[in-house]
């Protein structure tokens, strides 16, 4: 049992940075620029089906993943230039309905890019294997990978957002957008910068989970509604609040999935059980989301100035 | 009262909602209902199933569209979850089908009654939060709704369920294509002139003023939040019944009907038609639909010139087809 508890809570960890990855980017853009951006799952599936692409031609996942990256940064830069920049000024709805018709087109471009299948990414051996983390207990070499990159890339981010002159820079046009570009700054560029920055933490999110689960098209639509139920317990705009909020409904999730159903047949015959446990586990975020609301609507760390 | 009077100044929200659009606007108006009146009935008249289904499911999609664009259009309250209370009407015949209780007197005052009820909780919970936020939490509630019925072994989970057949009211049958095209063109109906009384009517006018000026109905004495929970129920009931009929043409329930892709499609027909009108949505319903046939008959990649279609409305057309039929007759 504890055993089991231990993988599974390392799963439920690997999930929840994998949702931070994804939430970063949301809460970014929406705490600098003011934009709801329902297709930041598409850079997701974008990432994903790059690096896939890349490692067959490179023979090497890793490779694939470095080249990955710039191309997706490039794809969210131009992104931001053509389409995004000019809904700005209109209201949340618009974002909306604009940014899901880009689900539309960048599900659709992928289908005709890589047909419909979903694409299995094979992994290097000193990738695919498994470690023995403790004694009797083993956990995938590559599920580590993906842990232990995502809380370096959430160090990085913590450094780069606290301590360089382009954090300050975000923290400001977080803050008060208007006073930034009167001091001066260009403000498209940072604009066009963060939103490639956004982009390629869901790449990343994308490129990494693709060798579990294949990549596959509409892969972003699902997982993006756990980002924004992240970013909403979290508090929108907050990096702090997204990070804790991520590894926590991450962990609660995976946990919830496996054991909520022996819990309950503590409590009632199994049969009932057997029924309920799915059903309940698979609303457990919601619920949370729910419950974090009802106490603290605007989340559990929203930003201080807005 | 004349409508005509008021200022053209004024916000789509602000000005009274007349019941037919105003000026010539009216004749574009009836002439739509009654070729969505008429043309099924040919198709029915010709035997032609396919179409005759089609204008049914425009109509039904139609009275979902109807309901979102009270809270919506009219509210202010960018709801992304109106699709859970699809599903939910859906398997409010669904469930009790399943178990051998065939009347629709039983099937449509629970989808009404358990729809309302969702949005009762979820909106309760929803309308405390304000912009962006309520944009995602009824997103997220919906897709918890989603995830809930596909959890649902016994109901087919992911399979979906099959309807053996239609509710029973007894008095009619509704089996025959036409009776239940006349019965879904009379919800349509009843619907709209129940929007147009809500929206003109006193309560109408403080939901109205919350979307115009929230802190200025309040500082009146107005419990906003009351209203506007109300309101939510109100169209989350409406968008059951829709849910209910829709169950009913398909013959068929999955949860497909509630994810938040058809959310967007809903809110897109609102926009598309024009947000605020009392008959915007069915226009927006019509032409997503036609456009949605039009496309996906000359390509299997339809989504794509959708997609492009819909970034450009967002960006160029205001007003939707409602305001883009009320400019053509003025110029």
């Amino acid at each position: 049992m504890s055993t089991l508890f231990l993988i599974q809570f390392l799963n439920g960890l690997q999930l929840g940075v994998l949702l931070f990855l994804l939430a970063a980017g949301l809460t970014l853009v929406f705490g600098i620029m003011d934009f709801v951006n329902l297709a930041h799952g598409s850079l997701y599936m974008i990432g994903a089906f790059i690096c896939a692409s890349l490692t067959f031609w490179t023979g090497s996942f890793v490779w694939g993943v470095l080249l990955a990256i710039p191309i997706v940064a490039v794809i969210g830069f131009f992104f931001e230039k053509l389409i995004v920049r000019h809904l700005y000024e209109s209201n949340h709805l618009d974002h909306v309905l604009a940014t899901f018709g880009i689900i539309l087109i960048a599900d659709t471009l992928v289908q005709l890019s890589w047909g419909p299948q979903g694409i299995a990414i094979p992994l290097p051996d000193y990738l695919s294997g498994q470690v023995e983390i403790l004694p009797d207990i083993i956990f995938p070499t590559f599920r580590l990978v993906i842990i232990s990159s995502g809380l370096l890339i959430a160090a990085g981010l913590y450094w780069l957002i606290t301590y360089t002159r382009l954090g300050m820079l975000i923290r400001a046009g977080a803050s008060n957008r208007t006073m930034v570009s009167a001091l001066g700054v260009d403000i498209s560029t940072l604009f066009a910068g963060v939103f490639a920055l956004g982009a390629v933490l869901a790449g990343i999110a994308g490129m990494l989970i693709a060798p579990i689960t294949e990549a596959t098209i509409g892969m972003g639509n699902d997982i993006i509604i756990t980002a924004f139920v992240v970013i909403i317990v979290g508090g929108i705009g907050s990096m702090k609040g997204a990070f804790i909020a991520a590894i926590l409904i991450g962990i609660i999730d995976t946990l919830g999935r496996s054991f909520l159903k022996d819990i309950l047949e503590v409590f009632m015959e199994s049969a009932s059980a057997a029924t309920a446990g799915p059903a309940l586990s698979s609303m457990l975020i919601y619920i949370i989301m729910a419950i974090v609301l009802a106490l603290r609507p605007q989340g559990l760390f929203p930003p201080k100035v807005r | 009262m004349s409508v005509q009077e008021v200022p053209k100044n004024l916000k789509p929200h602000l000005q009274a909602p007349s019941l037919f659009g105003f000026g010539q606007g009216k004749l574009v108006t009836i002439l739509i209902m009654a070729l969505l009146f008429m043309l099924p009935m040919i198709a029915w008249w010709m035997g032609n199933k396919f179409y005759l289904d089609f204008s049914v499911r425009i109509i039904c999609l139609a009275i979902a569209a109807v309901s979102l664009n009270l809270i919506l259009g009219f509210g202010g309250l960018v709801s992304f979850g109106h699709a859970a209370f699809i599903g939910i009407g859906a398997y409010a015949v669904g469930i009790p089908a399943y178990h051998g209780y065939e009347s629709a007197w039983l099937h449509f005052p629970l989808a009404v009654g358990l729809a309302g009820l969702f949005a009762l909780v979820t909106g309760a919970i929803s309308l405390r939060t304000k912009g962006v936020y309520f944009i995602m939490i009824t997103m997220a509630f919906a897709q918890m709704a989603y995830y809930f019925f596909l959890s649902l072994e016994e109901y087919g989970g992911d399979d979906g369920m099959t309807l053996w057949s239609r509710s029973d009211f007894g008095l009619i049958n509704i089996s025959d294509g036409l009776t239940f095209f006349l019965l879904c063109y009379s919800v349509l109906a009843i619907c709209i002139y129940l929007t147009f009384r809500i929206v003109n009517s006193r309560f109408g006018m403080v939901l109205r003023g919350c979307n115009s000026n929230e802190p200025r109905m309040k500082a009146l004495g107005y419990n906003t939040y009351l209203y506007r929970l109300t309101a939510y129920v109100i169209s989350g009931a409406m968008c059951g019944l829709a849910g209910a009929l829709i169950a009913n043409l398909q013959d068929f329930i999955t949860a497909d009907t509630m994810t938040w892709t058809r959310s967007g499609e809903l809110m897109f027909m609102v926009i598309l038609g024009g947000a605020g009108s009392i008959f915007g949505p069915v226009f927006g319903a019509v032409a997503f639909l036609l456009i949605e046939e039009v496309l996906s008959a000359f390509t299997i990649y339809w989504a794509l010139p959708f997609g492009i279609l819909l970034i450009l409305s967002v960006l160029f057309i205001k007003g939707g087809v409602n305001g883009l039929i009320l400019r053509g007759w003025k110029s």
